[in-house]
């Protein structure tokens, strides 16, 4: 890890690095679920690597100092997709790896659903859809007014993003102006009953996003470059507010998992969880 | 051992039964496989209208349907029906529209999702709104039962379901019950116990240990939280002179408020509440959150010997 120039702690971690977390993230990802028999590996491996490459290249971020205020903030908005944040805030050490055992366990760090008053380096207290993107509104506008260069970031899914709430925050933040708000997009195509697609179509989402005023930019959410790169250009936009909308697979990463909409809040059985951890390169 | 089963179950039965009625007609919120309207939309796709992750829009798209003569059911878990709290208040209540609202997941019985999916201010919220029938059925049979009502009411309502199963009371049963009236479960008289949901078991279990003891309780489902049955509840204040209500809801506002306004101005006796206390839920297995919420039945045992000594 880096200290730049603000006393602040960037990972600054190579692509294989990165890579190489996001493996280890998604062993863990299916260790929690399964250890619980609850919760939701679907879209904790959809979004995994981008948290990974938010959180080991980017972010500003403290973990001996979780509080500390000038802190880049990440806001989990799918607050479901907990055990993907857990793991990458174990491997951060935000927590330990330990304090992932207690993922829907009474009194655990690890609540079913990330949550600010029990889990150190959680910025939001998620569970409800659709929330995250006001209160990450509300982080940038702190930030301007303390006129800091912290950035908020926020992670949606897009099933989430059939709440209304969602664009009125999308409409503010862009009136509002705010280059430090960046949306990511983890549009794995699937939401809890079914694809999106029978849910509730949503059409041109990038030409959404547009119109609303934001800077948009498509990538492949599971290219590691890609997704660098993507975060990089999210810091040259300073005039609005920037969403990358990251094209991913439910459940990437564990075979029977991927692009299955029983595994949106669904855990491996025992059979199952051998296989996945033998798909991600765990020797048995 | 008793039949177990979860109350949703019993709403997704009814929906079933339902849609003989083909003015019946269903919306989800993309949780229908876990409030079980999945049952309706399986067998009746034209008459399911599928609202996406969007609460608000549901509970008026409810209104607009009810308001051209269809008798709309939509449902989510009970904490995201709140978030469409004022939709309901002045698109649904106000104009008396039969709206009919399952909540689905209620309570801190829940269990590992945590404080953000354990709704305690449901029943509390929905009793304040005028023309708002408010249930919360403790068994499947009930649930089935109830709902199939609803229809006949012509007026709108909100039913909280359990996620998980309990024990199933009214098997063969069903023409016992009835909206707004409660169902003594066991007589006494030395306490009155009032319960809800899924505490109308624990009730049980503890008249049966206040009854080791040789004090002898009357327990009572108590499945409809508004219009509440107040000729029961004054029949219960003067037979047993104590009365202990017991909810996997907020201390403040639900079932155990119900009965105190009513009883305060009718028939005053000593009373307990048993509830959340005032605070929110966390991560925990359902009987974990019962016995760390105060909600097992040692509790409401404890509950109605304070309130037997308080007889004056
Ligand atoms: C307001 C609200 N309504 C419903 C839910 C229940 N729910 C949890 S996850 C989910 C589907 C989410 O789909 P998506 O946003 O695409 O997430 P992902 O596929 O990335 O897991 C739903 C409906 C919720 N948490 N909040």
């Amino acid at each position: 890890m880096g200290i730049s120039s603000e006393g602040s702690i960037v990972a600054g971690m190579s692509i294989s690095e990165l890579e190489e977390m996001a493996r280890k993230c998604r062993i863990e990802i299916c260790k929690m679920t399964h250890r619980a028999q609850a919760g939701h590996p679907g879209g904790s491996l959809s979004e995994i690597d981008i948290l990974c490459a938010l959180y080991g290249h980017r972010l500003r971020a403290k973990p001996d100092d979780p509080d500390w205020n000038d802190r880049d903030r990440f806001i989990l908005s799918k607050g479901h997709a907990s055990p993907g944040m857990y793991a990458v805030l174990a491997e951060m050490g935000f927590i330990t790896h330990e304090d992932l055992k207690t993922y829907r366990v009474k009194g655990g760090v690890c609540q079913g659903h990330v949550d600010m008053k029990w889990c150190p380096g959680v910025d939001f207290s998620a569970g409800s859809l659709g929330m995250g993107l006001s209160f990450g509104m509300g982080c940038a506008v702190a930030a301007n007014i303390d006129q800091s260069e912290r950035n908020a970031y926020v992670m949606v899914g897009d099933g989430e993003i059939q709440e209304g709430s969602i664009w009125e925050a999308a409409m503010a933040a862009a009136h509002h102006e705010l280059g430090n708000l960046k949306l990511f997009l983890d549009c794995n195509g699937i939401q809890n009953d079914d694809f999106c697609e029978a849910q509730m179509r949503m059409f041109d989402i990038p030409a959404k996003w547009n119109s609303f005023g934001w800077a948009v930019k498509v990538i492949d959410g599971h290219n590691m470059s890609d997704i660098v790169d993507a975060i990089d250009w999210m810091d040259t936009v300073k005039d609005k507010p920037a969403v990358v909308i990251a094209q991913t697979v439910k459940g990437k990463g564990v075979s029977f998992m991927e692009n299955n909409p029983a595994f949106h809040g669904a855990a491996p059985s025992d059979e199952q969880l051998a296989q996945a951890l033998s798909e991600l390169g765990v020797s048995a | 051992m008793s039949r177990m089963a979860a109350t949703r179950d019993g709403y997704g039965a009814a929906l079933l039964e339902l849609a003989d009625n083909p003015k019946v007609v269903v919306l989800e919120a993309d949780l229908g496989k876990s409030t079980k309207s999945l049952h309706f939309r399986k067998a009746h796709p034209e008459r399911t209208v599928s609202c996406g992750i969007g609460e608000q829009n549901m509970l008026l798209v409810g209104a607009g349907l009810a308001s051209s003569g269809y008798i709309p059911f939509a449902s989510t878990f009970a904490i995201f029906t709140e978030r469409a709290f004022e939709q309901m208040r002045n698109g649904v209540a106000r104009p008396n529209l039969a709206v009919h609202l399952c909540g689905s997941h209620g309570g801190t019985h829940t269990g590992t999702d945590g404080s953000s999916a354990q709704s305690i201010e449901d029943l509390a919220i929905y009793r304040t709104l005028p023309n708002v029938v408010v249930m919360h059925p403790c068994d499947d049979v009930s649930t089935k039962e109830l709902t199939k009502q609803l229809p006949s009411l012509g007026q709108p309502s909100y039913t909280r379901t359990a996620r998980n199963k309990t024990p199933v009371l009214y098997d063969g049963r069903e023409n016992e019950i009835r909206i707004g009236k409660g169902i003594v479960l066991s007589e006494g008289s030395d306490v009155a116990i009032v319960a809800c949901g899924v505490l109308v078991h624990e009730a049980m279990d503890a008249a049966k240990a206040l009854s080791d003891e040789g004090i002898s309780a009357t327990v009572v489902d108590m499945h409809t939280i508004k219009p509440l049955d107040t000729d029961l509840l004054d029949d219960l204040a003067k037979k047993c002179g104590a009365v202990v209500t017991a909810e996997d809801h907020s201390i403040i506002g639900g079932l155990g408020g119900a009965v105190a306004e009513h009883l305060i101005s009718s028939h005053p006796v000593p009373m307990e509440r048993i509830g959340v206390p005032d605070r929110f839920g966390e991560s925990a297995g359902s009987e974990e959150m019962l016995e760390m919420m105060g909600l097992k039945s040692h509790h409401i045992s404890d509950a109605a010997k304070k309130a037997i000594a308080s007889k004056v």
